[in-house]
């Protein structure tokens, strides 16, 4: 067997160590150790920090262990931003390769470095942050919008948000221990094979998102369940705002298309590991099997991303117009058909394979199809804001300029649904343009139109207007720099993925492109300054639990909500009830009654990191390890199982305190 | 003013000067000219929508802004319009249904597996087989028999009848002048039909990501007359060395931005070989093997209860060895077995493919006193006939058209 052939001749295998050696440390490459260090020095000054201001123990008992979805939201939002910085600097390590390696310049990369910095890139913004993302503002928004207290099962809750972080650090691990796949993000076999991808990378890459793989479906499972049954007496399903349905619609998603990913990579782990033949080339194996399941989970998975924003845009754009949101039921069946149909369009993700004519001519129908449903989106939108009194508050801007950038987008991935124009532009910086200038345009900038919307209800005070303003004006600029010279690139028949060309005609493009970046550098630097120069300012910038004059329940509490959210139960009239609620002088009664609360847990925490040490001792083949962590995982559960302390009261005196001191920065 | 605007002046001149290669729009053959137009033609289409819906992005907004003058069109519960909504639905209906139209009608006619037949006044076509290696490209022109590797060929205004397959992990074939792309794989064959209406020198690369020699996995293709083409044709003949199926496994060790090379001579059904993923000696093609399983699927393994003597004897040896898998009644497992190691370490050094040459002896054990004769007696063994059994072919590329 050729994985066999691997492992004896090229590795030892020790028994205690595994194939881990001290060769596995890259301490023969400059750009690590400078990372290395880098990073060991701002932990040190983090941990010293945390150490002075004694945070160690309130980070243990409010956020590690806390089951309330709003912190877990929050957390969510800071993993994202942290990974968000990561996949950045490969990001701009990659622009500012190609802008030199022209006409026989190497660059500064080799390739065996760079293959692993675009394998990271998308690897890391998929699934660490863009996901990250997403299930943060669902998790934060989304139990409130419906008038609950919490998620339907909120240690699962914490649970999973602790499985993505795992999936997250051994990522990051793999930087500085061994060495990350290179295969391209979503590893087509054989490349991804044990014969073609040897060492440890491709293995990081596996158990990577295997366990962070679980976080998410289960978080989709326990977010499907809280819309269906958490929701405040008399809230019918079209009675929810319309995040709350696009949130469902992703989460179902989630729900569906998660298992094929999971048994997808399931079953390259198998042939990697026990030498099996699913997706080799040889004794029966069928690599474009893969290539179909990976699909089949990732063409839903861009849905599963893009919808939530659809949610944000539509609630910003009806908040800041002062209207409802026009067309609320064809807003909700569009979502729904855009969920059905992002199952039946996998196959143009390779038109080029020889499918025939009549299959490519289906799945280009289909995909433009989706089209339709994502047109109406915009046209509601546009009519919002007819006869409306449209406020530029910063969160519109990210709106306005990402539903501009979205369409440009919309229409590149039309033409690419086309089979023969996505002969010509199948794996070219045509494409590359192209679903960038829907995530960035859909995707990045609704979370960021979210974090600046919904900051005030998470913090109670406002971030501060013009570094907002200058964030958004270089993120929209920079973008187009970086992106438009790709499309043209693409024009010229460019590929994806080259970490040097012989023509110096194509320099221009990529240094304007590397230009782009740099000011896309800027847009994010000055979001992270607005945290830091908002959360200085904080009493000056507080602004009470209302201050865009919105809409829907979640502006209904406290600004931070109090751990209950709501201190009585609401009772739904119809949709966007605290618009209601507010014409009609609407006031909470003095009247509390005990609230129903769980307790924190440590549970999904130790379990996570066990499934940690699991992943990290199956990429380096310590199997003593491996058994013992699983063995850990196994018992642990079992063990909280037998856990009867889970919940409490919170009495009525408490409320009423929290309540008669409202909420305070 | 001058001075401000020297940077985006310099940046434009440099885009234009590059303008002259934008080879997808402005293509050399008709296949790419076909799809530059269906490009056009829906762009322009998606334009008359596009266009509408990006101004009212920005205008409605600014027109109702809330600081505007006159505040008294201010509709503040105004959410729902039926003729709205259904212009809102049809407009986009409309648009799709029309491109679905030219989409179909493209999709057929540019299908890469049709051979082309748009015009009376074209040339014989020429058959080329290509081949991605790690990582280059090997055309094998049958019908002259000769190959080249990292360049290619082709006589203007002749159809060209291309085969793909490759040799190790995906790769897709680009001309970006003459036509778009498609997939070569192991194991299995694609096909791609295209011409050059001009000469000319077009650059050509495998566009998908293929490991660390990726970047270099570029050739020129030359599309010259028919002269040109014959005196090539005859430069190969002159300059070659044979490509046998043992030089072919030379050629197959992982290089990277290998020189152009020439083969006088092609042996005999060497690409129908690679597609089976039989180069080797002592390797059943797919198609054989994919027979195998059918019969044994369906039940007809009388034959092998009573297998012949010489068969029964190296059952009896593979067994010795431990070559004998339960699955595989009478035929020893390595016989099948197609991945080779690529021989990248942990670090992305190229270990060299000989390293493998050791374990591959080791590996195959007693395998290499089985000759071809053997193996079909031991099929005959296995009930079937071998006349039944299909040479390497192209029964079982990835398209089922």
């Amino acid at each position: 067997m050729a994985t066999e052939v691997a492992q004896t001749t090229q590795e030892s295998i020790s028994p205690i160590f595994g194939r881990l050696s001290l060769e596995s440390i890259p301490y023969h490459e400059p750009i690590l150790i400078f990372t290395f260090l880098g990073v060991a020095v701002a932990g040190l000054i983090v941990l010293g920090l945390m150490t002075y201001y004694k945070a160690w123990k309130p980070l243990w008992t409010d956020w590690v262990t806390t089951i309330d979805h709003k912190k877990i939201g929050i957390m969510y939002m800071v993993l994202g931003f942290i990974m968000f910085v990561r996949g950045f600097a490969d990001a701009l390590m990659m622009r500012l390769q190609q802008a030199m390696a022209a006409g026989g310049a190497e660059g500064y990369l080799p390739a065996h470095h760079y293959d692993q910095v675009f394998t990271a890139h998308g690897v890391i913004m998929i699934f660490f942050v863009a996901m990250a993302f997403i299930t943060g503002i669902m998790n934060f928004v989304m139990p409130l919008q419906i008038g609950a207290r919490d998620v339907a099962f909120p240690f699962l809750n914490n649970f999973s948000f602790w499985m993505t972080v795992a999936g997250a650090l051994l990522v990051n691990l793999s930087l500085f221990i061994g060495e990350f796949a290179r295969v391209g993000w979503l590893a087509f076999p054989p490349l991804s094979g044990a014969a073609y991808s040897t060492g440890p990378g491709m293995d990081y890459y596996l158990w990577a998102l295997q366990i962070a793989g679980i976080g998410t479906t289960l978080s989709g499972v326990n977010m499907v369940a809280t819309i269906f049954k958490m929701r405040a007496p008399g809230m019918k399903l079209f009675d929810m705002p319309i995040f709350t349905w696009t949130a469902l619609c992703t989460n179902i998603l989630i729900v569906a298309a998660f298992p094929v990913l999971t048994a997808t990579l399931t079953m390259l782990t198998l042939d990697r590991y026990l030498g099996t033949h699913f997706f080799t080339n040889d004794l029966g194996g069928n690599p474009m099997m893969y290539v179909n399941l990976i699909w089949i989970w990732g063409h839903p998975e861009v849905y599963i991303l893009i919808l939530p924003l659809f949610g944000v845009f539509s609630e910003i754009v009806a908040t800041f117009s002062r209207k409802p949101l026009f067309g609320y039921k064809t807003m909700v069946w569009a979502t729904a058909c855009i969920m059905v149909l992002s199952f039946v369009v996998w196959l143009h993700h390779f038109f080029t394979m020889g499918s025939g004519a009549n299959v490519n001519t289906f799945f280009g129908i289909t995909t433009m199809i989706i089209a339709v449903p994502t047109g109406v989106k915009i046209f509601n939108w546009l009519f919002t804001m007819y006869k409306g009194r449209v406020h530029f508050e910063v969160p519109m801007l990210w709106v306005i300029g990402a539903i501009v950038t979205f369409t440009i987008g919309g229409m590149t991935g039309v033409m690419l649904a086309i089979p023969p124009v996505d002969f010509q532009f199948h794996n070219s910086l045509f494409l590359i343009a192209h679903f960038h200038n829907v995530i960035i345009g859909g995707v990045v900038w609704g979370v960021y139109a979210a974090v600046y919307y919904w900051w005030p209800k998470a913090f109670g005070f406002k971030l501060h207007d013009g570094l907002g303003k200058a964030s958004f004006w270089c993120w929209f600029v920079g973008f187009y720099l970086a992106f438009m010279p790709l499309y043209a690139l693409g024009l010229i028949g460019v590929t994806r993925r080259i970490n040097s060309y012989d023509d110096p005609a194509w320099q221009p493009y990529f240094v304007i492109a590397a230009i782009g970046a740099v000011m896309i550098l800027f847009g994010i630097l000055f979001t992270f300054a607005n945290f830091a120069y908002s959360i200085y300012k904080r009493k000056e910038l507080a602004c009470g639990s209302d201050p865009w004059d919105a809409r829907t329940l979640d502006w209904a509490t406290q600004s931070p909500p109090a751990k209950y959210n709501f201190p009585q139960d609401l009772h739904i009239r119809g949709r966007d009830e605290f618009w209601r609620m507010k014409q009609e002088g609407f006031k909470w009664s003095k009247n509390y009654s005990p609230i129903h609360m769980p307790h924190y847990t440590h549970a999904g925490f130790v379990l996570s990191a066990l499934a940690m040490i699991f992943g990290f001792a199956m990429i380096w083949y310590i199997w003593w390890l491996a058994v013992v962590a699983f063995v850990g995982v196994v018992s642990f559960t079992i063990y909280h199982t037998f856990n009867y302390n889970r919940d409490y009261y919170i009495p009525t005196e408490e409320i009423a305190e929290t309540e008669a001191k409202g909420a305070t920065v | 003013m001058l001075k401000h605007l020297k940077l985006p002046l310099m940046l434009m001149a440099a885009v234009s000067l590059a303008g002259c290669q934008y080879e997808v729009l402005a293509p050399s053959g008709w296949v790419a000219v076909q799809e530059r137009n269906l490009l056009i033609i829906s762009t322009v289409l998606m334009l008359l929508i596009i266009v509408p819906v990006i101004f009212m992005t920005v205008y409605f907004p600014w027109k109702y802004r809330a600081d505007r003058e006159d505040t008294s069109d201010y509709a503040p519960e105004w959410a729902h319009s039926t003729k709205l909504e259904l212009i809102v639905w049809s407009v986009p209906v409309v648009i799709v249904a029309i491109l679905g139209v030219f989409l179909a009608i493209y999709t057929y006619r540019l299908d890469p597996y049709r051979p082309l037949d748009h015009t009376e006044n074209m040339g014989e076509p020429i058959e080329v087989e290509a081949v991605s290696l790690d990582w280059k490209w090997l055309f094998i022109y049958p019908e002259e028999g000769v190959a080249s590797v990292n360049e290619l060929y082709i006589p203007e205004g002749r159809p060209v009848n291309m085969k793909l397959s490759s040799s190790t992990v995906m790769n897709t074939f680009w001309v970006p002048a003459l036509a778009g792309m498609v997939y070569s794989m192991a194991g299995m064959e694609t096909q791609l039909h295209f011409i050059a209406d001009e000469q000319g020198e077009f650059q050509s690369r495998s566009a998908h990501y293929s490991g660390p020699g990726f970047s270099q996995m570029v050739f020129k293709t030359h599309a010259v007359s028919d002269d040109d083409y014959n005196a090539w044709i005859e430069k190969l003949k002159g300059e070659g060395a044979p490509l046998t199926r043992a030089s072919y496994l030379e050629l197959e060790k992982p290089t990277i931005a290998a020189p152009i090379s020439y083969y006088s001579s092609v042996e005999e059904g060497l690409f129908d070989r690679v597609v089976g993923l039989c180069v080797e000696e002592n390797k059943i093609c797919m198609g054989e093997m994919m027979m195998l399983d059918m019969h044994r699927h369906a039940g007809n393994l009388e034959g092998a209860e009573t297998p012949d003597a010489a068969a029964t004897e190296h059952d009896a040896e593979a067994n010795a060895e431990g070559e004998h898998s339960e699955g595989m009644n009478v035929l020893p497992k390595s016989l099948f077995e197609y991945d080779k190691q690529r021989s990248i370490d942990g670090h992305g050094h190229l270990i060299g493919a000989p390293s493998d040459e050791g374990q591959d002896d080791a590996h195959n054990g007693g395998m290499e006193e089985i000759s071809a004769l053997d193996v079909r007696r031991m099929m005959a063994a296995a009930a079937l006939s071998s006349d039944g059994l299909c040479l390497p072919n192209q029964e079982y590329a990835s398209n089922g058209n």
